[in-house]
């Protein structure tokens, strides 16, 4: 234990370094925990927010007939359900973990832009109030699904601009977001944090953060076409003023496929993270982790048009895009292999944040599977906007953006909050997860394949048994981020003391776990020792 | 009891996880046209060699969650890199990848190649119908979700969808087309973006406002195919389905010697002076059928989407203006000019005017809108 070192000491400043007194803390705060802790409580409260969209709908479609809501409601569910999951809930989540880990984990006091820092949070904020407020208006919520393609979005003109102006902000949070980390990434690493030392989530959010700079403003700039569409008078999508409906779709796609990666790629860091503590073993592969975490990223800004196979493209765009997309299969698969060559000969135990990896590596897998079915266009002919489609982005993206959360969470948590979670009650919520998640989803690919088209409200009696179970799945699926929220209550307000190390032998995989459990509000504010830095990132650790 | 029912065969069949209800398809149908064919075959190259990946991943980790547990391997090999063992597992993905794209280049050409039909169909999407026109004949109709199924649709209409016959996946009318014709469809859309698509012909194609995009089939057996529109086009998006009459060329060449009958009929009916009964008789089904998705069977529209006919200053004011709304269109409606006939467009607004309370005592009569057409240049 040579090398430990107290990153308090050195600490001899006068004056006070802790938090501010009162409420005010949360709305002032510059403290990269402090603002980690409200985007993890923001993507926590719209993860219920969008989750109960997603009940309104499933109960909707429980059994056939309309039973509960007009069909112009349930368009404005599955399109706010979407826009709520995906910039609300997913998004902050993995900004929440960006802001509390990467300082720590690069050994860095703070984030480089700290009043930045607070200002895209609460701009993230009032976009989505904004966003929400639409439900409560006369004509309602945007109902055009959540790619808002045009003429369909721009006849319901009255909720326009709050999209566009809500888009537009979460625009704006995301874009500061993403240059805070990457300057911070960049900038202040610890002395000996050379780049390819950084643990893999950082890299994977430095990738990100890149990401976002370039595809958020195309879909700025296609929205605010929207807008003078609706309240100009301009033509950019209507073909009777000489613009064309598909160009919208083109933009839209050029950011709504990195968009997904976006959501995706700090997931692999964080699975890249929990599965080797405990497999008590190195990552396999670092270096073609990152490589390949790099080719996806850059990949998938050129497979955009895979999402319109439909359109009648010509033949050789076509081609084209089914060749691009096909290529991204090969770094996924990567990531894929080396995690189990992580696991193979380690020495695992099955602690709930390494259950939520494991179940967000198989169902990530059978994603990928149908994701390389609808890379195939003739057959996305017969796919193409069923419910197969539902099935197979629910695999990716609810996997891919709650899974690897919720075990990061339960990774973590130790080390926030000082004790060590209910490990019966979260292995309850991993468990009935799971199965929820897996009822949900599963049937819907039969459901797409028999021929259900998705975004209806209502279906032919063919469909009624798998939609019933599907709704079932739901429900449970629901229900269980109950427990979630409980276990966290109940870990912050106290339990089992956790140690420094929280998860035997995980001193060996990172900075964080040098630090006390909780940590103090700075920390780093001397780096670590160069030599600590070597032992948790060389790649050579023994177990004794 | 019959929900009950339902729902204890839900839980059983999700405890099982296997399935055994005759109606249920589990699968993309083969269809009946040698691109859905195709296209199945396509499909299960690709679901085999993911099943077969899948084994090998999936047996992978399972077995080192088994075989490398703490309990029973407690000290871990430390390896964390093998170049070999990482530039093979990128070669093999992209080896099977080629395997997989090869068919699937040649397919896609295929699905594109529309050149030497027999005949052309064009498809126009409206909010929420279908109209097919038979080009080469120089006629065609609007084929809407029947009466039936739009009556038991309607929320707390009281009406069990299961005894209701094809729910959801019938029109009044169908489009009819010869068997062993290489067919082609041109697809357009007169209001937003729909798609359409019949799954035993193997394919869905956008309907693109302002383009036109194509796609072919030629079935190869006789029978009733039914589909849906699968792009979301608005509120009743769930309910516009696609249903196709193949027939026997001989059955199609009288089908079509009596739908070139009935529209002549039709024609003539509307040169003749309507009564005000028959008008409203008639304008109620129009109404039902074209304008209540919207405006809803009680006239009174939904508050803030769409307005109200009820009271209306346009249904209650000056009939030209009414007339030429309904004709041109205005905002999110687009007009029915080219949808309904003179003598539905006359039996609608007069309907309109007389109907829920609006009583203005106007009639108007087919004679009149053949005049406004003309005038307009339809």
């Amino acid at each position: 234990m040579a090398f430990v070192t107290n990153p308090l000491d050195n600490h001899d400043h006068g004056h006070d370094h802790g938090p501010a007194k009162g409420w005010t803390r949360w709305i002032i705060t510059t403290n990269h925990k402090d603002i980690g802790t409200l985007y993890l409580f923001f993507a926590l409260a719209m993860l219920f927010v969008g989750g109960s969209f997603a009940l309104t709908i499933r109960s909707e479609l429980f059994q056939p007939g309309l039973q509960f809501v007009d069909p112009e409601f349930f368009n404005s569910m599955t399109t706010m359900h979407a826009l709520i999951m995906v910039f609300g809930a997913v998004m902050p989540a993995f900004v929440g973990f960006a802001n509390w880990m990467i300082p720590m984990m690069i050994g860095a006091p703070d984030m480089a832009l700290p009043r930045m820092n607070n200002m895209s949070f609460w701009v993230l904020v009032f976009a989505g109030i904004l966003l929400l407020s639409t439900l409560f208006m006369e004509g309602g919520a945007p109902a055009a699904g959540w790619t808002l393609y045009p003429p369909l979005s721009i006849q319901a003109a009255h909720n326009i601009p709050f999209v566009v102006f809500s888009v537009h902000l979460l625009g704006v949070s995301s874009i500061m977001g993403s240059i805070n980390i990457i300057v911070t990434i960049l900038n202040m690493r610890a002395p000996g944090m050379t780049l390819m030392k950084m643990p893999l989530f950082v890299w994977t959010w430095l990738i990100t953060a890149f990401l976002l700079i370039f595809a958020l403003p195309v879909f700025a700039a296609a929205v605010t076409m929207l807008l003078t569409d609706a309240h100009f008078g301009t033509s950019f999508f209507n073909a009777a003023g000489g613009g064309d409906p598909v160009l919208y779709q083109h933009l839209f796609w050029f950011f709504g496929h990195p968009e997904v990666y976006i959501i995706v790629l700090p997931a692999f860091g964080l699975v890249s993270t929990i599965v080797p503590t405990f497999s008590r073993k190195p990552l396999f592969g670092y270096t073609s982790m990152v490589y390949a975490t790099g080719s996806i990223a850059f990949l998938s800004m050129i497979v955009w048009a895979h999402h319109q196979f439909t359109v009648g493209m010509p033949l050789i765009a076509e081609l084209y895009f089914i060749y691009a997309t096909c290529l991204i299969a090969v770094p996924t698969a990567v990531k894929i292999f080396n995690w189990i060559a992580t696991m193979w000969q380690g020495s695992i135990t099955l602690e709930t944040p390494m259950l939520f990896s494991l179940g967000f590596i198989f169902a990530f897998t059978i994603g990928g599977f149908t994701g390389l079915m609808l890379a195939m266009a003739p057959a996305d002919f017969q796919y193409h906007d069923s419910y197969f489609v539902v099935a197979h982005f629910h695999y990716t993206l609810v996997v891919g953006g709650t899974f690897p959360v919720f075990a990061a969470a339960y990774y973590w948590l130790p080390k926030w909050t000082g004790y060590m979670y209910d490990e019966k009650l979260a292995k309850m919520h991993f468990w009935l997860s799971f199965m929820g998640f897996n009822l949900t989803f599963m049937p819907q690919h039969f459901l797409g394949l028999a021929g259900m088209p998705r975004r209806i409200p209502d279906y032919a009696i063919q469909f009624a048994d798998f939609n019933m179970m599907s709704s079932i799945g739901a429900f449970i699926l629901g229900f269980s981020q109950l427990i979630f929220v409980y276990t966290i209550i109940k870990c912050i307000r106290g339990g089992e003391p956790a140690s420094d190390e929280v998860w035997e032998g995980a001193q060996n995989m990172g900075l964080e776990w040098h630090l006390p459990s909780p940590p103090p509000y700075h920390t780093f504010e001397t780096p670590p020792d160069p030599q600590l830095i070597d032992r948790v990132t060389t790649v050579e650790v023994t177990m004794e | 009891m019959n929900t009950l029912r339902q729902l204890i065969a839900g839980l059983i069949l999700s405890s099982l996880g296997t399935v055994v209800h005759a109606d249920y398809k589990l699968n993309m149908p083969v269809g009946v046209t040698e691109l859905s064919r195709e296209t199945y075959d396509l499909h299960m190259l690709v679901i085999y060699i993911c099943a077969g990946i899948g084994l090998i991943v999936f047996g992978a980790m399972f077995y080192s969650i088994y075989a490398f547990r703490q309990s029973k391997h407690p000290f871990p090999n430390n390896f964390h890199e093998n170049a070999k063992l990482e530039i093979l597992w990128s070669i093999i993905p992209f080896i099977i990848l080629i395997i997989m794209v090869y068919p699937a280049t040649e397919l896609t050409i295929k699905h594109y190649d529309t050149k030497d039909a027999d005949m052309t169909i064009k498809v126009t999407g409206y909010q929420w119908r279908w109209r097919y026109d038979y080009v080469d004949e120089g006629f065609g109709f609007m084929s809407s979700l029947t009466a039936e199924s739009n009556a038991a649709r309607q929320m707390d209409s009281g009406i069990n969808p299961q005894r209701v016959q094809n729910y959801l996946q019938d029109v009044d009318y169908p489009l009819v087309i010869p068997v062993d014709t290489k067919v082609r469809f041109l697809m357009t859309s007169a209001d937003v973006l729909h798609a359409w698509w019949v799954p035993d012909f193997g394919w869905k194609r956008d309907a693109i406002p302002g383009f036109i995009t194509d796609a072919w089939a030629k079935v190869d057996k006789i029978g009733i195919y039914r589909g849906a529109c699968a792009e979301l086009c608005g509120r009743d998006h769930g309910f516009m389905p696609v249903v196709v009459d193949v027939r026997s060329k001989e059955d199609y060449e009288s089908w079509l010697a009596e739908k070139k009958a009935v529209l002549e009929e039709e024609n003539a009916k509307s040169d003749r002076t309507w009564s005000k009964n028959e008008l409203m008789v008639k304008g109620e089904d129009v109404y039902l059928t074209s304008c209540a998705g919207c405006h809803q069977p009680n006239g009174e529209g939904i508050k803030g989407s769409f307005p109200s006919i009820k009271g209306s200053d346009i249904a209650t004011g000056d009939l030209d203006e009414h007339i030429e709304l309904v004709l041109e269109g205005q905002g999110m409606m687009s007009g029915f000019a080219e949808s309904l006939s003179p003598v539905e467009l006359a039996a609608a607004i007069t309907y309109q005017r007389n109907a829920f309370d609006n009583d203005t005592g106007d009639i108007v009569q087919p004679t009149t809108i053949k005049d406004w057409l003309d005038d307009l240049g339809y």
